[in-house]
């Protein structure tokens, strides 16, 4: 059984890993791809980031899926990991943007879309493998350990990133080192494949081959059936909509706040990170364990409602840990300086409040443009006071996420298991999840915007906290499907061997 | 009883929920992005023709089963 977990397992995390650098390194690859003051470019950088994250990926699901359901478990997520695998280590092989022109970013497009689709097929594939060995006791447990991997991804990108980064000087890693963790996964990817290679098929999927009792069309199956589809339509509304909202917003949305909001340096935000997700992920075995005693369904529904009922309050106590407003200055360290660099002129602000905390502020004006750059440097004891915040919120995703994949899996029958999970998964995480980032940020710029028109007009700002606004959307949306789960579910641990 | 009965009349707020979404999504999101031009044509286009259809049909669909009686107990 722990041959079948750690076959899955790494084979999920190395794909999450390989989906998450680029993210990490986005800035960075915009430079060499998609370099700015080019409309094409900006709008295939979008559609990369767009396209890959939230379209491809239910695509995936429906595609590798199938397959799944018609060829058997073991082969599809195989090709799912090779597929992500190659795609990855050729985005670290293509030349830049100015080498060989348009192609460069044409097809950093390209294989991004193929990393979305692969990604798409993977976690089903994974989840049902381990599902269908897991005995019936203790399959929340067993499926867990596949729900650790996206996590551990993200950690192992960041830590690989930063090992890079570290290991040479910062020109260098701006000229070839940003391409080292891409080819990295090649080998990492090998392994896996050699690991996955010597595991037999899934004992349910192979029994019902054998039996002949596979579907011939999972797709109309699964879709076309109205018995099969409300069960789809109830698992994307009624927990894994909620579920995407509450990851994104734990892992994703809390380190764009630190470092956008409230203008920690990147440097701290990820190093905050990866020490509450260190210390949260145990508990996405906690969490899957515990549903094979208690229940699924109300593990879940708890993380929703908690997360509902603190995201504010928990956004509000972070935002004040660098709200400098409510520090005191020590004025005798206070500096200014004003600079000429060829056409700009450069404003630089610096301040040390009494805490320790540091905070610069660097104007550039250009041609009468302003463009300012704040940074608020933390003490280890706020950023202490963030990683037990980042931590308390993946804590949430730990529950929502933890018993999911034993909870889809039971859903579903075998011969369209890998169709019908995979799909309200990764809409709900890809899309409604995905959008997050967005949706949040427009929500939080229009707030700003109505508060500078008010204050404009000489009225007082109407919305309180402009910066908590963007959480209203994961509210609402874990709200809907809190509110689904609970009335709709029926909170029984089904069988798998259908 | 009692709960079927409220799994019924719910379904109709699934249903005006994900018009609502709809509208709010056109009017509220894609169309000021549109209007900005650009790069922001994309999500535009992503929240018309991708989420509007997941979210109006996901739930639509889901609160005419709902009103039908198929989530009973």
């Amino acid at each position: 059984m722990f041959a079948v977990i750690g076959a899955s397992s790494v084979g999920t995390m190395i794909e999450w890993y390989d989906f998450y650098i680029f993210g990490s390194l986005a800035t960075l690859i915009s430079t060499k791809f998609f370099p700015g003051g080019n409309e094409t470019l900006a709008f295939l950088s979008t559609l990369a980031t767009f396209a890959a994250g939230f379209i491809v990926r239910p695509f995936g699901a429906l595609f590798f899926g199938r397959l799944g359901d018609l060829i058997g478990r073991k082969y599809t997520f195989m090709v799912t990991l090779l597929l992500m695998g190659g795609a990855t280590f050729l985005i670290g092989c293509i030349p830049a943007y100015e080498t060989i022109g348009i192609i460069s970013p044409l097809l950093v497009l390209l294989l991004r879309l193929l990393q979305g689709l692969a990604l798409g097929g993977e976690y089903g594939g994974a989840a049902t493998y381990v599902a269908e060995h897991s005995p019936n006791h203790q399959r929340g447990l067993m499926t867990s350990w596949i729900q650790t991997t996206a996590t551990a991804g993200l950690i192992i990108s960041l830590v690989v990133i930063a090992v890079t980064r570290a290991s040479m000087s910062e020109e260098s890693f701006q000229a070839f080192g940003w391409r080292i963790p891409f080819l990295a996964s090649a080998a990492m990817i090998y392994v896996s494949y050699i690991i996955r290679r010597n595991m037999h098929e899934s004992p349910l999927f192979a029994k019902a081959k054998a039996e002949g009792k596979t579907s011939v069309n999972p797709l109309k199956e699964s879709f076309g059936n109205r018995y099969n589809l409300k069960y789809v339509l109830l698992a994307l509304l009624g927990v894994t909509m909620g579920q995407g909202v509450v990851w994104y917003t734990g892992q994703f949305y809390a380190m764009s706040f630190i470092e956008r909001v409230m203008h920690v340096p990147k440097v701290q935000v990820d190093s905050i990170l990866i020490w509450a997700l260190c210390l949260g992920t145990p508990f996405f075995i906690l969490f899957g364990g515990l549903s094979d005693k208690i229940g699924r369904k109300w593990i879940m529904m708890a993380g929703m409602l908690v997360a509902v009922l603190s995201y504010r309050y928990i956004y509000t106590q972070m935002y004040e840990t660098a709200n400098v407003q409510h520090k005191t200055e020590l004025t005798t360290k206070t500096a200014f300086s004003t600079e000429l660099k060829g056409a700009d002129s450069v404003y630089t602000v610096l301040k040390t409040y009494t805490d320790g905390t540091r905070y610069s502020e660097i104007t550039t004006v250009t041609a009468g443009t302003r463009h300012t750059e704040k940074t608020v440097t933390l003490t280890p004891a706020a950023k202490r006071t963030l990683i037990f915040w980042v931590f308390i919120q993946v804590i949430f995703v730990t529950m929502v996420y933890g018993p999911i994949a034993a909870f889809l899996v039971e859903m579903f029958p075998v011969k369209i298991r890998y169709t019908s999970m995979s799909l309200p998964y990764h809409v709900g995480n890809g899309i409604f999840g995905g959008l997050l980032p967005a949706i949040a940020t427009f929500l939080v710029t229009r707030a700003g915007a109505v508060n500078d028109k008010a204050v404009g007009q000489g009225l007082a700002a109407p919305i309180d906290k402009p910066y908590l606004e963007g959480l209203w959307y994961p509210i609402l949306i874990a709200g809907i499907c809190l509110v689904i789960g609970v009335i709709y579910l029926d909170g029984k641990d089904n069988r798998v061997d259908d | 009883m009692l709960m079927n009965t409220l799994k019924r009349i719910l379904g109709i707020v699934w249903i005006l929920l994900g018009l609502g979404a709809v509208w709010y999504l056109i009017y509220n999101q894609a169309v000021p992005l549109w209007k900005a031009g650009g790069e922001s044509i994309i999500p535009a286009v992503i929240y018309v023709f991708v989420l509007c259809p997941i979210i109006a049909g996901s739930l639509g669909c889901f609160g005419w089963f709902a009103w039908q009686g198929e989530f009973d107990e």
